[in-house]
């Protein structure tokens, strides 16, 4: 059974090595602010009692005065995992740093996200709609998305 | 040579010697010429092995007997065609259990389950490139009117859209009883249909053009 790291506990490792990188941090997950990101994961993926290295998921959650990026990591060296969180509070051009040069698996994540919820993944290496075509106005899982 | 007898009887028994004897001759006379060979059981035979009908009839009847399926089952309206299309419902009692991976091959489109815009230019162009005539069966609500993804962003409500539909089975899914039904109902508008060109429809367009 993989266990779960305390969000609370990480947010005290992080910070000795990253200051001013987390938002929040509970006991189930860890915010971090978008701007410190990539050097948080790779920080969980490449430190040796931590070796996050398989990237379970990405998601995103609207939550009407910002946007939530969701990620699970897991490690298949500890068979722990982590629940990571990132928040864009600008609703009209809202972006994050893209993963994906550390995680392959978070190609066609991001670009769903992209594509229904409208959130840019800065460096990500081939950010276009994935379901929906090109010329589609808007992003339909947005709350305030009316079709 | 009188026969005597204690009984008595209308006609003598020489009588009717003499009235087989008349009978006998008769027909000796009157056949002396050979009477030819009737020939009518071969006109029967002919008559047994053809049938005289129109063309239309024929031609429908060729059609609607052996329809084959072009593949297009983009959601799960396909599982209640698959089972249709088993042992169990055994769709090729009706000449239809075929299906075409090629359109070039098909002439019954059934399209089995959801389709998005995003899918719906491949629809399209796998109903074009199938070979005159063609009809298309919009099976369970999906395909009738998008069902319940109608409002969506992404579902085309109803293949009407963007394709000419014959017939619609409703259900979600339809029961491989109604999806049958549904191909007989078909079956029985391809037989109504007027599969030999009206020559002179033909002639009269010719000259307006």
């Amino acid at each position: 059974m993989t266990s779960a790291l305390s969000g609370e506990h990480m947010a005290s490792r992080v910070k000795e090595k990253y200051p001013e990188s987390i938002e929040e941090s509970t006991s189930e997950y860890l915010v971090v602010k978008g701007d410190s990101l990539l050097n948080v994961a790779r920080y969980l993926r490449d430190t040796d009692d931590l070796k996050l290295d398989f990237f379970n998921y990405v998601t995103a959650v609207d939550y009407y005065s910002y946007f939530e990026v969701v990620y699970q990591l897991t490690s298949t060296v500890h068979n722990h995992s982590i629940v990571l969180k990132t928040r864009c509070h600008d609703r009209d051009n809202p972006s994050v740093p893209s993963v994906v040069s550390l995680w392959q698996g978070a190609d066609l994540q991001e670009r769903e996200i992209f594509d229904l919820m409208g959130i840019r993944f800065e460096g990500h290496p081939n950010l276009k709609r994935l379901f929906l075509w090109e010329g589609f106005q808007g992003h339909p899982l947005r709350k305030d998305y009316l079709s | 040579m009188e026969v005597s007898s204690d009984r008595e009887y209308i006609y003598t028994s020489t009588e009717l010697d003499r009235h087989e004897g008349q009978v006998i001759e008769e027909l000796k006379a009157n056949s002396q010429e050979t009477i030819a060979d009737p020939d009518a059981w071969l006109d029967e035979e002919i008559k047994r092995n053809m049938l005289l009908t129109t063309a239309d009839a024929v031609i429908n009847w060729a059609r609607r007997s052996s329809m084959w399926t072009a593949i297009c089952f983009p959601a799960c309206c396909a599982f209640e065609f698959i089972a249709a299309e088993g042992p169990r419902f055994d769709l090729s009692r009706f000449g239809m259990e075929i299906l075409r991976a090629s359109p070039r091959q098909a002439d019954l489109m059934i399209t089995a389950g959801t389709l998005t815009w995003k899918m719906a230019p491949n629809v399209r162009r796998i109903y074009n490139q199938m070979p005159e005539p063609k009809w298309v069966i919009a099976m369970g609500s999906c395909a009738i009117s998008g069902g319940i993804f109608r409002s969506s962003y992404s579902v085309v409500p109803g293949y009407n859209k963007i394709i000419p539909v014959d017939v619609y089975v409703p259900g979600c899914p339809p029961r491989p009883e109604g999806l049958i039904y549904g191909i007989q109902m078909l079956q029985k508008k391809i037989s109504k249909a007027r599969a030999v060109p009206d020559l002179q429809q033909i002639m009269s367009k010719g000259t307006s053009e």
